[in-house]
């Protein structure tokens, strides 16, 4: 089982994300599941969203989790949210930040020791040059597809491509994108 | 003639829209709604189904749930296939109208995805306006995931229409945890699904102006006793025909519903009853145990909640030693439902089980699976001290002090 925790505020897209993410990885076989801690959030307020991948049918409706991957796509949410909750010795942390990795980590005592498991990538950057608008969810995908491995970057654009096939081919090609950018400059 | 929806073999839907397919395509003819959360979404898309042609019915706006579910009384009795969905306050505003939708033998559906009842005000599930729903004469079944949302909304027409039973169907999903989580679900053709449920045979249609009848008559004490009388036969005698229903399901679906699902019973010594997602959550807890040490725990589920499977939870439970019942609505001031009604199913055989009471969940509180196996471990200690060690219903998940009530009086 793989577990996926979104770190966000509501507006960037992290529950889109989060169901976008499960709908290609269903297309491989896997059973997914995708959810998020909301309710009557107001547009700003900080949220989590979820994913679980596994190959047997996923029973746990739980919200507790040891997140294998955490993604932060919010800046300021890598300093002010505790991100680093429930982590286990090989939780990985993908962050959305203009900072340098060394700067980022040197801001954030929780993320000490962990050198070699946070990655970061400019989701908001890229969305802004990408698709116009700050929506970071998109890159932080192509970001996962990266550092998980789970896919090759064309298979998900080519699923992405899908599941986003009922917007504009101009909202598309932004995200497609901002989807390989991200792959390509996460570090 | 309806537009074809694109349909995948394997799609990514959470419960509301697993329900709001079921609706579509049920092809029900009127939903007459007032969205509430977490149910918006169903009606929310029955309605763009209407709108993009989708499907040939009629979204009826209104003023409130009592105006929404009053219209599904005037649309059902007219003689149309009739659904909608509501909510916590939105489902409590309905009540009245539950009754008379009941009283007059009308087979609306009802989509409820469970939410708590202010006061304090909170959006999240539990189970507080199903357990609401427990005397309103309606058939309930329930969902423990967005496929089941989606395979038992299909079926609670089948149910509901059936001339040997004529009464209301409510099918419930937790709310936000199903209703707002994705999941793989499989969906059956359009074609499979409609041949599934049918076309819809109304019984005294008020729109047959050859035959004119009377609904929602007045009876005072000459004859409303022998209504109710023969309206409680009704739900009983379903009994037989949910079981039908669900065994045609399988024969499309190859998926098996009963009236109450039993995980890992075979050889258990303690179980939880329990119902909605935490059902799966204690199946994961029962694996685990069973893994980990050797705790011979099992999970049992009332599917159909209304009419309540005394038969099946006697053959589910008989030889289990210990059964921790978990009740997700406050139980104002007694032992929860599901506590009484499994305790008095159980009394009436040979066997004498420890049952205790877990008040859990309430407003949306997280039920781990941690905490799930934390409950198995106590029922085993019960078995092993030969009696109930613990208050006999308690809070589980509570913030603060232990909150519990009443010690057993067998030694």
């Amino acid at each position: 089982m793989v577990e996926i925790r979104w770190h966000s505020r509501a507006g960037q897209g992290a529950v889109t994300g989060a169901k976008s993410l499960g709908d290609v990885v269903s297309t491989t076989g896997k059973e997914v599941q995708a959810f998020a801690l909301y309710g009557s959030a107001k547009r700003g307020a900080a949220l989590r969203a979820y994913n679980r991948i596994d190959d047997e049918p996923i029973l746990n409706h739980a919200k507790f989790m040891n997140p294998d991957f955490v993604l932060v796509i919010d800046p300021a949410l890598a300093f002010s949210d505790n991100i680093t909750e429930h982590e286990d010795s090989d939780t990985h942390y993908i962050i959305t930040t203009h900072l340098s990795k060394e700067e980022l980590i040197a801001g954030i005592p929780a993320l000490q020791g962990r050198e070699d498991r946070v990655f970061t990538v400019d989701c908001v950057q890229i969305s802004l040059d990408t698709i116009g608008r700050s929506i970071p969810n998109a890159p932080m995908l192509g970001a996962f597809v990266k550092i998980s491995g789970m896919f090759e970057l064309d298979y998900f654009l080519e699923n992405m491509r899908r599941v986003l096939s009922k917007f504009p081919q101009k909202i598309i090609d932004g995200n497609m994108a901002a989807i390989t950018r991200a792959y390509e400059e996460v570090k | 003639m309806a537009e074809k929806y694109d349909l995948q073999e394997r799609e990514v839907w959470d419960g509301n829209f697993a329900a709001s397919q079921a609706l579509r395509q049920a092809q029900v003819d009127v939903v007459a709604a007032y969205p509430i959360t977490p149910s918006t979404p169903i009606v929310e898309n029955y309605g763009s189904y209407v709108a993009n042609g989708y499907i040939d019915g009629e979204f009826v706006m209104v003023e409130s749930e009592h105006a929404a579910m009053s219209g599904c009384v005037g649309a059902s009795a007219a003689g149309g296939r009739v659904a909608t969905a509501t909510s916590s306050q939105g489902f409590a505003l309905m009540t009245e109208v539950l009754y008379q939708a009941s009283g007059m033998r009308l087979p609306i559906v009802l989509a409820v995805v469970n939410r708590s009842l202010a006061s304090p005000l909170n959006v999240r599930g539990d189970h507080s306006d199903m357990y609401l729903g427990r005397d309103s004469g309606w058939i309930q079944l329930d969902c423990f995931n967005a496929q089941e949302a989606y395979d038992l909304t299909l079926c609670t027409f089948k149910i509901g229409e059936n001339h040997d039973v004529r009464l209301p169907v409510m099918v419930h999903q937790d709310g936000f945890i199903t209703s707002h989580t994705a999941q793989n679900v499989y969906p059956l053709r359009d074609e499979v699904a409609y041949g599934f449920v049918g076309e819809f045979k109304p019984v005294d249609d008020m729109l047959d102006f050859s035959r004119p009848v009377t609904y929602g008559a007045q009876t005072e004490e000459d004859w409303h006793f022998e209504h109710k009388a023969r309206q409680h036969k009704a739900l009983m005698d379903s009994r037989s025909i949910i079981d039908d229903v669900f065994v045609q399901f399988k024969e499309i679906s190859g998926r098996e519903y009963k009236r109450v699902e039993s995980y890992m019973m075979e050889d258990a010594e303690v179980a939880i009853v329990a119902l909605g997602t935490t059902v799966e959550t204690c199946i994961i807890a029962a694996r685990e145990l069973r893994k980990e040490e050797g705790v011979k725990a099992g999970v049992v589920a009332p599917r159909c909640f209304r009419p309540f499977p005394f038969d099946k939870i006697r053959d589910a439970l008989g030889n289990v030693k210990a059964i921790a019942c978990l009740d997700r609505s406050s139980p104002g001031g007694a032992m929860g439902a599901l506590f009484n009604e499994v305790s008095a199913a159980i009394y009436t055989t040979d066997a004498r089980p420890l049952v205790t009471n877990f008040i859990y969940g309430l407003g949306g509180r997280d039920f781990s699976i941690a905490e799930a196996k934390r409950i198995f471990k106590e029922q085993k200690a019960h078995v092993d001290a030969g009696k109930i060690t613990t208050d006999i219903q308690q809070f589980s998940g509570l913030r603060g002090p232990h909150l519990g009530f009443f010690q057993t009086k067998r030694s």
